[in-house]
């Protein structure tokens, strides 16, 4: 049995549908993350399992417990907010300790409890600061510890690291992953960030418009996304339109030339769009494949990003762990494997 | 602790000095002629308190009249019962009605701040709207619904709830009716600016820890709104106790409000000295406090912790 099952759910704020027939479970132990652009409902979805909004019509279940008419405070549920909504007029001590108060916890419990988890997330000794004298990446870590404080079966984090400068961002997700690991509590993750959903979760749902585009586990989402809209918003992709030819094989016609097809389901004439990752594309000086001009050369460390002119005043991106061997405007070769990419069909 | 001052240019000065100005010429000269005169003695005649002082003394006439000045007036005053019931009672009236606003004007100022946003400005329009008529003529209403041949007397016995008039006018009772019927926006203006900052999200986390609605209220939505809770008490608390025309209009021959005793010790005693000094006792039982909490406050605030 799934440790959270949502079933169907849809809620509406007046005409705007926040959530449209939205089905999804989270099994015990797992890290969740809901991924897609703002106003596409991830928030309200969150909001439906902490219980600050209640469905219109389908429900929730918490280990096979109907959550309807619960009130936050009855659900074994807790949620890290995205500003971390620290109660400003407690300490780091008194704000992890809240929940366990609220739980009848004893004396001895709680300060042997809010040690654990201040050596957690690596706060020891600052129990006594009060919540102005922290930095950022403090409150964050003291608004992880004390969602966590009253151990429960599932949290909810919004957006925990939006509010983190990069550095502190990359450093924090891995202890972030680090800590889900070892306490084995099954977290949901709300986030816009595709590296940070990739990175941490073990499955992700794309939401876009109220609705799940594709459930999957990161290389799913990003090597087999689902539809266009999520081969675009996860990760980086050269869009191609084009139509599929089905003469001697699966061909797919692109402004700049054919291209061959290895799986082409599509009929004849039929309009289509192929997803290529940067990565998926091989440049070389010379040899077959579509004629180019390489036209930009971006230094990123481990890979070098160029823009390839091709016909058609089109460019591709394509990602190389050589590229620096090209020089601008050097005409180059783009070799694209019959198997690379995934192909969409298109609205007629 | 060395940070090093900016210079400020004449015109910043001249800004700054102005707020000073104020305070020096309208507060603080008017508080040093009363002290003046709390120190003086009375006599019959004009103005009834010697000694006077003016320029054609010279240096001399002012020290040998200098020499004059003392503290009977204060003596007199601790000697006095009526004086020492008058603080008691002007404290207790003025406790006891900054007490009943409180509990008044949390919960209005709660609902306030939680109304729809569009709703909050035509509320707080109708929490001041009285303020709009003449204050004086509030409280000559309040004598007409509180006589024992008033409105709410009437409508009482009409209703059958009493059968003789409850006699409410011209007791204490009347004068925190009228005082907390006053001074009530002013209990409530702070008192919704601190509640209506407050994050929304700090009650919705309170609740996900497991906060049920009323511990929600008690550990988070009290406790912050503190500051608005003692800027609204002392907003009506002080100019409460000091209070002379609501005791003067609604209170009974036996409520001894201390605005009341001055008054008379300057218009029918013609006592000056003693009037003034009670006046500046009356300042500093009300600022004392004060400063000592503020105090507190600001270390409370610097403690390295």
């Amino acid at each position: 049995m799934p440790l959270l099952s949502v079933e169907h759910a849809s809620k509406r704020f007046g005409a705007v549908v926040a959530l449209d027939d939205v089905s999804l479970t989270v099994d015990s132990g797992e890290f969740f993350a809901l991924l897609g652009p703002s106003g596409c409902g991830k928030t309200t979805l969150m909001r439906l399992v902490a219980g600050f909004e209640t469905p219109d019509s389908g429900r929730v279940t918490l280990a096979g417990q109907d959550l309807a008419g619960a009130p936050p405070h009855r659900r074994p549920v807790n949620m890290m907010f995205q500003s971390y909504a620290l109660f400003p007029h407690l300490n780091v001590f008194d704000n992890i300790a809240f929940g366990l108060r609220r739980q009848g916890a004893s004396r001895v419990a709680i300060q042997s409890r809010v040690a654990e988890l201040l050596d957690i997330v690596q706060m020891q000794n600052l129990g006594a600061r009060r919540i102005e004298q922290l930095s950022g990446g403090q409150r964050q870590r003291v608004a992880l510890a004390r969602a966590l404080a009253p151990g429960p079966s599932l949290l909810l984090l919004d957006e925990p690291l939006a509010a983190l400068d990069r550095k502190l961002r990359e450093e924090m997700q891995f202890q972030l992953k680090d800590i889900q690991r070892r306490l084995k509590t099954s977290f949901v993750i709300v986030t816009h960030d595709q590296d940070e959903a990739l990175a941490l979760a073990d499955r992700i749902a794309v939401m876009r418009a109220g609705k799940i585009e594709q459930i999957g586990s990161p290389p799913e989402i990003y090597e087999r996304p689902a539809s266009r809209f999520v081969a675009g918003f996860v990760g980086a992709t050269n869009m191609i339109e084009g139509f599929v030819a089905r003469d001697d094989g699966g061909w797919f016609v692109a402004p700049f030339g054919r291209l061959k097809r290895a799986d082409c389901a599509l009929r004849d004439g039929a309009r289509a769009a192929l997803s290529l990752r940067p990565e998926q594309i091989v440049v070389a000086r010379d040899g077959e494949g579509v004629p180019g001009v390489v036209e930009d050369i971006a230094f990123r460390g481990e890979t070098t990003q160029l823009r390839i002119g091709v016909a058609a005043r089109q460019a591709l991106r394509v990602s190389c762990t050589n590229g620096n061997r090209f020089s601008l405007g050097e005409p180059v070769r783009l070799m694209i494997a019959p198997d690379a990419g995934v192909l969409f069909a298109e609205a007629e | 602790m060395s940070v090093p001052r900016k210079k400020l240019s004449g015109g910043q000065r001249a800004v700054l000095a102005a707020p000073y100005l104020w305070i020096v010429v309208f507060f603080l000269a008017p508080m040093a002629l009363i002290a003046k005169i709390s120190l003086s003695h009375p006599a019959e005649t004009r103005p009834p308190y010697e000694p006077t002082f003016s320029i054609d003394d010279g240096l001399a006439g002012v020290l040998a009249k200098a020499r004059t000045l003392g503290f009977d007036a204060y003596r007199a005053l601790a000697d006095d019962r009526l004086y020492l019931d008058s603080y008691l009672t002007s404290l207790l009236i003025a406790g006891v009605s900054t007490a009943i606003m409180l509990m008044i004007a949390y919960p209005f100022a709660l609902t306030m701040a939680r109304a729809p946003r569009r709703l909050r400005s035509l509320l707080i329009g109708l929490a001041v709207a009285p303020f709009w008529t003449s204050f004086l003529i509030r409280v000559y209403a309040w004598i007409a619904l509180l006589k024992d041949e008033g409105l709410i007397n009437h409508a009482l016995m009409a209703l059958h709830i009493i059968d003789a008039p409850l006699s409410i006018y011209a007791t204490n009772g009347a004068v925190v009716i009228g005082i907390v019927y006053s001074y009530l926006p002013f209990m409530l203006l702070p008192l919704y600016s601190a509640l209506e900052r407050q994050d929304p999200a700090l009650r919705e986390a309170a609740a996900d820890l497991g906060a049920s609605p009323l511990q929600v209220f008690w550990r988070v939505t009290l406790p912050l709104s503190r500051p608005g809770v003692i800027a609204g008490c002392l907003l009506v608390f002080i100019p409460a106790v000091g209070e002379f025309v609501i005791p003067d209009l609604l209170g009974g021959s036996e409520t001894l409000m201390i605005g009341r005793t001055l008054w008379n010790d300057f218009f029918a005693n013609r006592d000056w000295p003693a009037a003034s000094a009670a006046a500046i006792i009356l300042l500093a039982l009300l600022i004392g406090p004060l400063l000592v909490a503020e105090r507190a406050r600001l270390r409370a605030e610097e403690e390295p912790s």
